[in-house]
């Protein structure tokens, strides 16, 4: 009855390939991610560095407080790297979850020359920890931002189940480059925040292409928003990871007017527009309303072909 | 919220040589089980925080189970749960001892 079940031997490569990354859990994308073995954690579960803050609530805690930080090495090259683990209170910042962001985006910046990666994974700040959560979005935004002026890549990936939300969008629109795959969603008011603030005719939270087209992955790549697109796998953001470091140049006051005119200049030529398809529309795409059905490779052709470095001045 | 300890006299100490794993995320219906290797061989101890009250017997049975079939001796394990079933709680322990039982890389 309990005879010893066989595990099949499969590569780490091949795992990443095969791995959904919206599906598998922090430590799961760190793991396959990053050069196999590489990855050592900083304050781990062991340390059981919990929220100062949940059991006053009678919630439960998590060891790791939801996210995971350490080094590794991709494609034999040292990085820093942050996960956030969507499924525990939908990710959401706290006074410890982000204090671990801040230490480690701090460590890069007095290193100066190792790249950071966030695997954002959250619903924004969590309302439990309120001002301590809020305070922290503020202290991993202006760490973003030395650790950029020090020379450090900062990148963004995004695709897990919680999307990027709440201060979780404004600390991604400081990175130096995001990807972005088409499960994940970059946005700051969520859907149901949108629909509860300014009523259903602005926005309808339960339409699910409504949500997807404004705030989904191929939207954000399209806008320009997102550098990268990639296919739902821990190997297509791996690739996507080693892309934008190659690509992200280097961070100065001319780069940030840059992107000043690069943003006055999207609000004017799509700031009337009433939908994302008429957006894409107005960039000149043919059968703009096919865009949610294009399968990821499709897709990625058509991005390319749009151009990217043009409209990207981050 | 709960919380529960159990201790079990073991007869074999656990395979392997490493000394955490870590399995699990706390969400409705789910738990996390961090395992270390802390204590002498005979010796098995479970910690547990759940914040479903009440269901002390339920554990107990889960756990006496699951430390007939793994003899997990030197372990000690910590729980967050998050109202997980019981099925689900067995699952969890199984899959860390498995972890701390495999080869480090």
């Amino acid at each position: 009855m309990t005879a010893p079940i066989k595990h099949t031997v499969q590569f780490p490569a091949e795992r990443a390939r095969a791995t959904s990354f919206n599906e598998a859990s922090a430590r799961t994308r760190i793991e396959l991610l990053l050069d196999a073995g590489s990855f050592v954690e900083f304050i781990g579960p062991a340390a059981r560095e919990v929220s100062p803050h949940l059991k006053i609530f009678d919630i439960p805690e998590q060891f790791d407080d939801g996210i995971v930080v350490g080094r590794g090495r991709l494609d034999n090259s040292p990085v820093f790297i942050a996960a956030q683990e969507g499924r525990f209170m939908g990710g959401a910042f706290g006074e410890v979850h982000g204090a671990k962001l801040i230490g480690l985006l701090r460590a890069a910046r007095e290193l100066k020359s190792i790249p950071l990666l966030i695997l954002f994974d959250t619903g924004g700040v969590r309302l439990q920890e309120a001002n301590a959560g809020e305070l922290a979005i503020a202290e991993i935004m202006r760490a973003v931002m030395e650790a950029r002026t020090a020379g450090v890549k900062v990148i963004g990936l995004i695709g897990g189940r919680s999307g990027c939300y709440g201060g979780g969008g404004l600390i991604a629109g400081c990175c130096s480059a995001l990807a972005v795959s088409e499960p994940g969603r970059i946005a700051v008011s969520g859907p149901e925040v949108i629909e509860t603030n300014r009523g259903v005719e602005e926005f309808d939270s339960r339409d699910r292409a409504l949500v997807w087209r404004t705030m989904g992955g191929k939207h954000r790549r399209l806008l320009g928003a997102a550098d990268v697109f990639a296919d739902d796998t821990v190997e297509g953001f791996r690739d996507a990871a080693m892309e934008l470091l190659g690509l992200v140049g280097t961070f100065d006051l001319d780069r940030l007017k840059a992107e000043q005119l690069r943003l006055a200049d999207r609000l004017r030529s799509f700031g009337t527009c009433e939908d994302a398809v008429d957006i894409w529309t107005a960039e000149g795409i043919a059968h703009a309303e096919a865009i949610p059905e294009l399968p990821a490779d499709q897709f990625i052709a058509l991005a390319n072909k749009i151009g990217r470095t043009s409209r990207d001045a981050r | 919220m709960e919380d529960l300890s159990f201790q079990h006299k073991v007869g074999a100490r656990a395979g392997g040589a490493r000394r955490t794993a870590i399995i699990g995320v706390v969400a409705s219906g789910n738990l996390e089980v961090l395992v270390e290797r802390v204590l002498p061989d005979a010796e098995c101890q479970i910690e547990i925080k759940t914040a479903a009250i009440g269901f002390g017997e339920v554990w107990n049975a889960v756990i006496a189970d699951f430390v007939e079939r793994y003899s997990p001796g030197g372990l000690r394990f910590s729980i967050n749960d998050g109202g997980a079933r019981p099925d689900t709680v067995s699952l969890r322990l199984a899959q860390a001892v498995r972890l701390i039982e495999e080869n480090e890389q």
